[in-house]
């Protein structure tokens, strides 16, 4: 019961920031400056009454609640407008782009939590202050390269290009996954169950990892928008055509129909990843409960 | 804290103090402008004349180097204590008021955490105009940073007003007739206080790294202005060559691990 009224809550939290996000989107591409600026209106052989009757022609010079209510429900039918650096349907550009920043990110989570798990794991076990040094210095470095920077250093070094990815996402796994994992190595379950003789992979599979898990799982959905924020630098130094690529240009170009969708595309996509890491790590704890 | 980890403390201090110094002169230091071009020495390499060797333009690397370094640690701060008033405010007041005020701003925190931090900037700095002076660009990057960075201290600031606001100590200032903004002034913010100082030193590495990145991607601070994120794109160019580039990196590298040093966690962890 009280999971269907979580699962309940979840998707009106969802349906929510959608619609105050939809709202927000169509806010902000109103406002904008140049909104609705029509090319023919710079074309001075026109006289005064042809300009009148191109702007009276655009339907968004009505008011700025009717436009945003249009706009909102256009986005929730799934039309996603039209890029204007680009001509063409947003829907088709993420389409095309979509592949290369999900094998990006793969990349980025899998490669990052395996050598965050690699580094923290064996220091939740054995006692190894330098293993740990070691290991603290290292997601410490990383921490204070830019993500851009080590992509940059790697490109131009013709090194394999998507493990900036990984080595973007790992640190800032890394630092949280080794708290959660000495924390539950500290409770005084794990001590007896090392006062009894039990080994230390047992220890580490039964005792250990259970407790850190539903915090682990709430770990891998906020991952998900670490390396989202990092696909966005690699793809734009190394020019991997992704969605992170196309967002960059979409500001350059100062697109913002398009760079609003996809913010709020990127912010529905991480919420949603949350939700469900949420989800899971309710399920667990109420199954262990 | 242990006898190790305060002199790690006191050291990055220091270094940061005498960086700043030498940032505050850098014209001194280097002989030279950041934007002074030498047109007969155009990419240098390290010689005593120019210890970092010159740009493609023939500008001194260390002066620009210094110049930027003066730039990070005075705005970098600077964006750091606009985004913890921030959040100070958010916080506080959804923390001290709750109710509705409570959940609206649990939840603009919520959205603002779930964006990417990158994306974000990147959408916020397209939304105000590109082709500005060099020293609007700069302006507006810390001023975005800092109006940008405020939900995840808030987030902290507002759990930690909650936990006081049914605290002893809270409830025995009400009785004596302590109310409104003498109980905030008075009572609430002294024992906010570390927490404060906590996400404030937190927020300047932060904004130290989005900047360069930033920069790098073009959406920072523009040229003839140097920062760290411009001074990184050199790293595009041979360092073979001229290692003298590489000086900016390694530079971040110590600031930014300075102030890790100085942060509260640090402390307690490295104990």
């Amino acid at each position: 019961m009280n999971f269907v009224k979580h699962f309940a809550h979840l998707l009106l939290s969802l349906a929510i920031t959608v619609l105050v996000g939809g709202f927000l989107t169509a806010a902000l591409v109103r406002l904008s400056p140049g909104f609705g600026v029509d090319e023919h209106e710079l074309d001075p052989t026109r006289d005064v009454a042809a300009l009148r009757a191109v702007q009276a022609a655009r339907p968004e010079h009505d008011n700025f609640f009717a436009y945003s209510v249009r706009h909102t429900a256009r986005l929730v039918r799934g039309d996603l407008g039209i890029s204007r650096n680009w001509n063409r349907p947003v829907a088709g550009l993420l389409r095309e782009r979509w592949p290369v920043t999900a094998q990006l990110m793969a990349v980025g989570i899998l490669g990052g939590w395996a050598l965050a798990l690699a580094f923290a794991l064996p220091g939740a076990v054995y006692p190894m202050r330098i293993w740990n040094a070691v290991a603290a210095g290292f997601s410490g470095l990383l921490l204070c390269v830019p993500s851009a920077a080590l992509a940059l250093l790697i490109f131009v070094y013709a090194g394999p290009v998507r493990a900036v990815m990984a080595l973007a996402v790992f640190p800032r796994v890394f630092q949280y996954l080794q708290n959660v994992l000495s924390h539950a190595a500290a409770q005084p379950h794990v001590m007896a169950a090392r006062a009894r003789g039990i080994g230390p992979r047992r220890i580490l599979l039964w005792h250990i990892v259970p407790v850190a898990a539903p915090q682990a799982l709430a770990l891998a959905g906020v991952s998900v928008s670490m390396a989202f924020g990092a696909a966005v630098a690699v793809e734009v130094i190394c020019d991997f055509p992704g969605i992170g690529q196309l967002a960059w240009k979409a500001a350059l170009a100062r697109d913002l129909p398009l760079l609003v969708t996809l913010t709020m595309l990127v912010t529905l996509a991480t919420q949603m990843t949350n939700a469900l890491a949420d989800m899971l790590s309710a399920t667990r704890s109420e199954v262990r409960a | 804290m242990t006898r190790w980890s305060l002199r790690l403390r006191k050291l990055a201090w220091i270094f940061l103090a005498l960086l700043f110094l030498a940032a505050l002169f850098s014209d001194r230091i280097a002989g030279a402008s950041y934007a002074h071009q030498f047109r007969d020495f155009p990419g240098a390499p390290m010689s005593w004349r120019f210890p970092l060797g010159t740009d493609a333009l023939g500008r001194d690397r260390l002066a620009r180097l210094l110049a930027a370094t003066r730039i990070s640690l005075l705005l970098a701060p600077a964006a750091a204590l606009f985004s913890t008033a921030l959040a100070t405010l958010v916080g506080g007041l959804a923390g001290y008021c709750g109710g509705l005020l409570d959940r609206i701003a649990a939840r603009a925190i919520d959205l603002m955490l779930s964006l990417p931090w990158i994306f974000l900037l990147i959408a916020a700095r397209a939304l105000l105009p590109l082709n500005v002076s060099p020293a609007a660009s700069l302006l507006i990057t810390f001023a975005l940073l800092g109006a940008l960075g405020w939900a995840a201290p808030a987030r902290v600031i507002r759990a930690g007003v909650r936990d006081m606001r049914s605290s002893d100590f809270l409830l025995q200032a009400r009785a004596c007739g302590s109310c409104g903004f003498r109980l905030l002034l008075r009572q609430l913010a002294p024992n906010l206080k570390p927490v404060l100082l906590a996400q404030f030193w937190t927020s300047i590495p932060l904004f130290i790294l989005s900047e360069a990145n930033l920069a790098l991607l073009g959406l920072g601070v523009s040229d003839p202005l140097p920062s760290w994120g411009n001074l990184l794109r050199e790293l595009e160019t041979d360092l073979t060559f001229n290692p003298g580039i590489v000086a900016c990196l390694a530079l971040m590298l110590v600031v930014l691990g300075c102030f890790k040093l100085l942060l509260p966690s640090a402390s307690a962890s490295l104990d």
